[in-house]
């Protein structure tokens, strides 16, 4: 049976009846979502298991700490996502990064040696996506599929997956341990990658041709955004980030390993999700992305404070993202 | 007389907020005959004819088919009559083949559980030789011309056994041997009994495969009479009627006609779309560019806009080559495109998004957005183009039609143009939102900027036009000066061809 919907797309101008256009809003709740189910859990947690550790102060920053990687990559991710495209490599590229600038320390080139390596493998990955996914015209979801692999592939090659130590101790003072003022420094990135990322999606023009692009991209075009030069950065923010990450995982661990953000990449578009961005594009923020973050930290900590062993909590916090997405849309009809 | 009427409308209404697109407009359509019905843009052709089709449920009055009377709407009650909508290539499943398109829900099966494809590709063969129609029923149907799609429609439509066909605008996107074939099949299908609705503007068209004309004006049926009674004035008269608003009527204006031009086209072709096209544009000066759907105006526009790449010839604007989109925009040229909804907006985002968009650059303060100054802009174009919102931070797609156009139009004049290009500015806009608008492009052009209008109501061409460009097949092939145009009708026959 022909679609109903079709009868309408043929052009006619004296029927353009908005009644019959599918509208695509969500419930005003989905851009609140998170910060309800953050509260709630919260709230839960600190009754339950209030009274075996969870709100001590170095609970609280335990989970910021272990938050941090996957916050930075959410927020790279939200501009991927707000611009239509996904990106699925950024956990082995964060391994990448780790083992090249471990690397680079070990040969002698120093934290600033170390950091460039990480970069610059970060940004090559993004470019390569950006690449194939603007010039060569192939699916993001593809392209950064085929990257997830490819990456974690050259990950365990590098050094035929034997994990390289970190020993720089400012390295691993600035990315990991370190901490100022009394606030961990991976904390400390991940607030500033949030500060740097709002700013830019909301306030800048380079956000606005994101939003615009992901939203109708052929409006863009005829608005003159260069839509394929937008994407192609959103993937190098997307790289970059995940070098970020990577260095935040190996200064943690005084260790680089080929293993680092197995996963992430998921955990990290779920951030994205919950926090309110549109999966289609068009619309994201920030600090909802931050607090998605949070939210899969804090539930993953009081799962183990509770006591639940590895399978159970992959269950947990599987079934609370379905439905926390859920409990913010709008039933469909 | 009513028994041999196999589909008989009377007295139809239909309201769309507020306003009535139908006016007891009156139908009938006899067993095996092509009915031509005919009309301007928002006549109401194709709202008639979703109400026989069931996908408007109607107002008022009464649609019998078969000579009993249909109450309720519905897609599926419309089938069970056996009335037919024929749609181009959209209502089929590209990756599915011919065959299993034509049986898609229906399909023959072996046993209960499993489909028989081989029987759908023998049954699909028969119907397709029945009609003469030459496709291997095995072929995907992404792989077919929209031609070829339409003729599978057609034997879809049939082998749910409908006996009367709705066809709007079925030869918009065919070529001349697509169109041959299919007024052949019309033949053919009519020869078998099978009644057929033809919605067009192509006179020529109607004259050559219809027996019956029936002339829809704002909403009312003015005319139906046999072709071979009516004369091609006749029906220009009729489809016009004579009636025109304020902003309607032409006003002379001045513009240097000395001054040097704006915008000079010099021999562009795109292949497939349209080939040496020569002309210019003088500041202050509004030119209409006249022609059917899928003669190559949009691509015409799109190219000056540079959003496509000529296969040969150049633009320039104040004499600078344009060679891409920003060259385009850099140099004062905006499009306000065809399609407002996936072209115009993001419909998503708010009004003032959506106005600061092609302006990101004049909008930045050091690395920043300044909102508020968007926001002014906004405020400013809300009053100036009388745009309807409670603010300027309202979602776009919450609008109505005529108030996304302002917005479009609200984009490219925050840029204060040395050229706008308008592509069918006034389609599906209510009459009041058409007046302002076209208002609006005169105020632009007596600023000094040029205008490049395309449209399919010659009315509006007429009213806000000084010069006009007549396209036929990708070919400019006749230029008017407004003044020497005395009727529509001038117009009507120069762009028919």
């Amino acid at each position: 049976m022909p679609s109903k919907v079709d009868t309408d797309t043929t052009v006619d101008a004296g029927s353009a009846r908005p009644a019959m256009v599918a509208p695509r809003y969500r419930l005003q709740l989905n851009d609140y979502v998170v910060y309800i189910v953050f509260a709630a859990v919260l709230v839960i947690f600190a009754v339950t298991i209030g009274d075996k550790g969870f709100l001590t102060v170095t609970n609280l920053f335990n989970i910021t700490r272990t938050t941090s990687m996957i916050a930075v990559m959410a927020v790279a991710m939200t501009f991927v996502i707000s611009a239509g495209e996904l990106d699925l490599s950024v956990g082995s590229t964060a391994a990448l990064a780790a083992l090249t600038s471990a690397l680079a320390m070990q040969a002698g080139y120093g934290v600033a040696g170390g950091v460039a390596a990480a970069v610059l493998s970060g940004l090559a990955v993004g470019a390569l996506n950006g690449f194939f996914v603007t010039f060569v015209n192939i699916p993001s979801f593809l392209v950064t599929l085929g990257m997830l692999q490819f990456v974690r592939g050259l990950d365990m090659r590098v050094t035929y997956t034997k994990p390289v130590a970190v020993a720089d101790s400012a390295f691993n003072g600035i990315f990991g341990l370190g901490s100022v003022a009394g606030i961990p420094s991976l904390f400390l990135w991940s607030l500033l990658a949030a500060a740097l990322g709002h700013v830019v999606l909301k306030y800048t023009p380079f956000g606005r041709a994101v939003l615009a692009t992901g939203g109708n991209r052929l409006a863009a075009r005829y608005s003159g955004i260069n839509t394929a030069r937008t994407k192609f950065i959103c993937f190098l923010i997307s790289g970059g980030a995940a070098a970020l990450a990577g260095m935040l995982y190996s200064g943690m661990m005084q260790t680089a390993r080929y293993n680092f953000g197995t996963g992430a990449e998921l955990a990290a578009i779920a951030a994205v999700i919950l926090g309110g961005t549109s999966l289609f594009g068009g619309k994201g923020t920030i600090i909802g992305t931050f607090v998605g973050a949070l939210l899969i930290g804090t539930i993953n900590n009081g799962l183990i404070i509770m006591g639940l062993d590895v399978s159970e909590q992959n269950m947990v916090a599987g079934a609370i993202i379905i439905l926390a997405v859920a409990f913010g849309r709008k039933p469909a009809n | 007389m009513v028994e041999s009427n196999i589909v008989d409308m009377q007295g139809i209404e239909m309201v769309f907020d507020g306003i009535k697109v139908l006016k007891k407009a009156s139908f009938s359509l006899r067993r095996g005959e092509v009915h031509a019905l005919m009309g301007g843009n928002g006549a109401g052709k194709s709202t008639l004819m979703k109400i026989l089709t069931g996908v408007y449920r109607k107002d008022a009055g009464t649609v019998s088919i078969d000579g009993r009377v249909v109450e309720t709407a519905g897609l599926v009650e419309a089938e069970r009559a056996g009335v037919a909508m024929i749609f181009q290539e959209f209502s089929l499943v590209p990756t599915l083949t011919v065959a299993q398109n034509i049986f898609l829900t229906r399909e023959p099966r072996a046993g209960r559980a499993f489909l028989n494809d081989a029987e759908a590709v023998r049954r699909a063969r028969a119907l397709l030789a029945e009609l003469g129609v030459d496709i291997d029923p095995r072929t995907p149907v992404e792989r077919l011309s929209v031609g070829l799609c339409q003729m599978v429609e057609i034997a879809k439509a049939l082998s749910k056994n409908a006996r009367i066909l709705v066809m709007d605008e079925p030869t918009a996107s065919l070529s001349d041997s697509e169109t041959g074939a299919l007024f052949k099949l019309v033949d053919r299908l009519k020869l078998s009994g099978i009644s057929i609705v033809y919605i067009s503007h192509r006179m020529a068209e109607v004259f050559a495969v219809c027996d019956r004309i029936t002339v829809l004006r704002d909403g009312e049926t003015v005319l139906t009479d046999d072709c071979a009674n009516l004369s091609m004035e006749q029906l220009v008269n009729a489809m016009l009627g004579g009636t025109t608003g304020a902003s309607m009527s032409w006003r002379s204006r001045d513009h240097a006609l000395g001054a040097k031009p704006v915008l000079e086209v010099e021999n562009l072709s795109l292949d497939g779309h349209f080939e040496q096209v020569n002309f210019s544009l003088r500041p202050g000066e509004i030119v209409g560019l006249a022609g059917l759907m899928g003669s190559g105006r949009t691509e015409i526009a799109e190219t000056i806009f540079g959003i496509r790449s000529p296969t040969t010839g150049q633009v320039r604007v104040d004499g600078k080559p344009i060679n891409n989109n920003r060259d385009a925009i850099e140099a004062g040229v905006g499009l306000v495109p065809e399609n407002r909804r996936t072209q115009g907006l993001v419909l998503d985002h708010s009004l003032r998004e959506n106005v600061m968009l092609p302006n990101l650059k004049r909008f930045t303060r050091g690395f920043l957005l300044d909102d508020a100054a968007g926001t002014d802009t906004a405020r400013d174009f809300i009053s100036r183009l009388k745009i309807k919102t409670d603010s300027p931070d309202k979602i776009a797609r919450m609008l109505s039609g005529g108030n996304q156009q302002k917005i479009v139009l609200a984009k490219w004049l925050a840029r204060q143009p040395k050229v706008l290009i308008l592509d069918e500015p006034t389609m599906g806009v209510d009459i009041g939102a058409k007046s302002d608008i076209i208002e609006i492009v005169r105020t632009l052009a007596t600023a000094g900027a040029a205008v490049l209008v395309i449209s399919s109501e010659f009315e509006e061409l007429l009213a806000m036009s000084d010069r006009l460009l007549v396209i036929q097949g990708g070919r400019l092939v006749k230029e008017f000066d407004r003044r020497d145009i005395e009727s529509e009708e001038v117009l009507h026959h120069a762009v028919q061809g």
